[in-house]
């Protein structure tokens, strides 16, 4: 990945930072400037609380470039409590176990390495939301 | 605005083509659309391609193969639009042709994906989708696929062997089809024993990579019976997107630009889906046929697939579908295949399918997808008989 595209993007793969439309009150991930509810200019940035559910998922077998070590993993969408959808890998759960539906939140962990020296991409993954001290 | 009609069509087999570049294949299948509009010339060229710099390293396609085929000069550009590039370079020439700017214009499919190794086509595929959101996190373009046929089971009731019969049919009817890249027939049994790719997408819900090259030639209607006793017209082309990532869709089962793009072309043909006679699917995976089947008005909301297992798809069917094989079985070339679904229809169109031949066909469709849908073009042709 490169350096400046990194940088750039660094508030919404580590915090899940995206926007809220000051028009309509639609809360936008990932940032896009334009809300797509309304299509008013929408640029005040909105933290997300890392909190959803599994809309769909599946588990990979044949990785693109620079995923081939992590095979086999599992992608998903989840649906943020705020409302959209958003693509991430799911972490720390047996695919086996995962089920449409099951609340997941994020966590910050390593996507991938480009190579020994080069640079690596941290960013948002999900996991199942565990159970608090009873 | 001129109407437009397809005077000649060439395609090369669908396949691994070691031995020919991406501009051989390019030539041969210019060279036979030519030859069939029995034509020396043409105003110029729009070449659908995705992946050319990607996998060949090679950009600035639509001047090296004019180039390459004797033809230095005329006006020659690329056209991309992810899988939906060889149709979206249709409706380019159908523009360029209609509003009266050139007369004989050549479009083209081609792409060269072979040479390269398995995870680098994986990665380069994966440019369809969102580079930032989707492909970053590790996403494959088959498992886009995957997270949509996973809900669509989730939604509405089907097992993944509910599935079958699109891969089924495909593989039926592209036996009897010289171009197509496979010619065996596949049973249900097969198809619950392929291996899985992205869970749940197996081999055989997969389209697969291939090179390839395939090509038509428009010209005015007024004239077309000049170069051809069977002209094709084209009733339609048009073009509609939607987002390039599945998370920003307002419903991610349901085709949006698939629907725009069909209603534009059901309102410049002024038809119906109910007038179309046979639909070239954009079967990729075996989910993209249902969702482009629903999204085209053939089948309501999740019943794309009950369409399919009642047999509506098949060659007697009420809408017959990837007569020649389709993507699935004639093979996906990507940027290729929707030049591959126009001179399939018009084969169809001009009563020379062959074994495959939809009796009395008179209006057909295609429907070309880049992406998971992000662009959506609909073509409708008319048989000029």
């Amino acid at each position: 990945m490169e350096v400046a595209r990194f940088w750039r993007t660094t508030g919404q793969r580590y915090q899940l930072t995206g926007e809220v439309c000051p028009n309509c009150g639609n809360k936008i991930f990932p940032p896009r400037d334009v809300c797509p509810a309304c299509e008013h200019e929408a640029k005040t940035p909105y933290t997300f609380s890392g909190k959803g559910e599994v809309y769909s998922y599946s588990t990979i077998h044949a990785a693109p470039e620079g995923f081939e070590k992590y095979v086999p993993y599992t992608v998903a969408l989840v649906r943020l409590e705020e409302g959209p959808l958003i693509t991430a890998q799911l972490t720390d759960v047996d695919t086996k176990d995962v089920k449409v539906g099951m609340p997941v939140e994020m966590v910050t962990r390593v996507l991938r390495e480009d190579g020994e020296r080069g640079m690596l991409v941290y960013g948002y993954k999900f996991r199942p939301v565990l159970a608090g001290p009873r | 605005m001129r109407d437009v009609s397809i005077i000649g069509i060439g395609q090369v087999e669908v396949g691994e083509h070691w031995d020919k570049s991406l501009r051989e294949l390019g030539y041969y299948a210019l060279n036979a659309a030519m030859r069939d509009a029995r034509i020396q010339h043409i105003d110029s060229l729009y070449v659908g391609n995705m992946l050319a710099g990607e996998l060949t390293g090679q950009e600035h396609i639509g001047s090296i193969i004019a180039d390459f085929a004797g033809l230095r000069g005329i006006e020659a550009v690329k056209v991309e639009a992810a899988c939906g590039s060889g149709a979206a370079a249709l409706r380019m020439g159908y523009v360029a042709v209609a509003g009266g700017l050139s007369d004989i214009v050549a479009v083209m499919g081609v792409e060269k994906m072979t040479d390269r190794q398995g995870n680098t086509v994986t990665s380069a595929l994966a440019m369809a989708a969102d580079g930032d959101y989707e492909a970053l996190h590790g996403l494959s373009f088959v498992s886009i696929n995957a997270l949509l046929m996973r809900r669509y089971m989730h939604e509405h009731g089907y097992s993944k062997d509910d599935f079958a019969p699109f891969a089924i049919n495909a593989h039926a009817n592209a036996v009897n089809n010289p171009y197509a890249m496979f010619h065996s027939p596949i049973t249900q049994k097969q198809f619950t024993e392929s291996k899985m790719i992205a869970d749940p997408v197996s081999l055989l819900d997969s389209s697969p990579i291939a090179d390839g090259a395939a090509c038509v030639i428009l010209a005015p209607t007024a004239i077309a019976k000049e170069f051809s006793e069977k002209p094709v017209r084209v009733r339609a082309s048009a073009i509609a997107t939607d987002s390039v990532a599945v998370h920003d869709r307002r419903d991610p089962l349901f085709l949006e630009g698939g629907a725009i793009s069909a209603q534009k072309a059901y309102s410049m043909a002024g038809i119906g889906p109910a007038d179309i006679d046979l639909f070239e699917v954009h079967d990729a995976f075996t989910i993209m046929s249902a969702l482009s089947l629903e999204a085209a008005g053939f089948a309501p909301r999740g019943k794309g697939v009950a369409l399919a297992q009642e047999g509506q798809i098949t060659r007697g069917g009420r809408i017959p579908i990837t007569t020649m094989g389709g993507l699935k079985a004639r093979g996906h070339p990507v940027g290729a295949t929707g030049m591959y679904q126009i001179v399939e229809l018009a084969t169809q169109l001009r009563g020379e399918a062959g074994k495959n031949q939809i009796a009395n066909a008179r209006l057909g469709m295609a429907q070309n997808i880049g992406g998971s849908g992000a662009t959506v073009v609909t073509t409708i042709l008319e048989s000029g008989n």
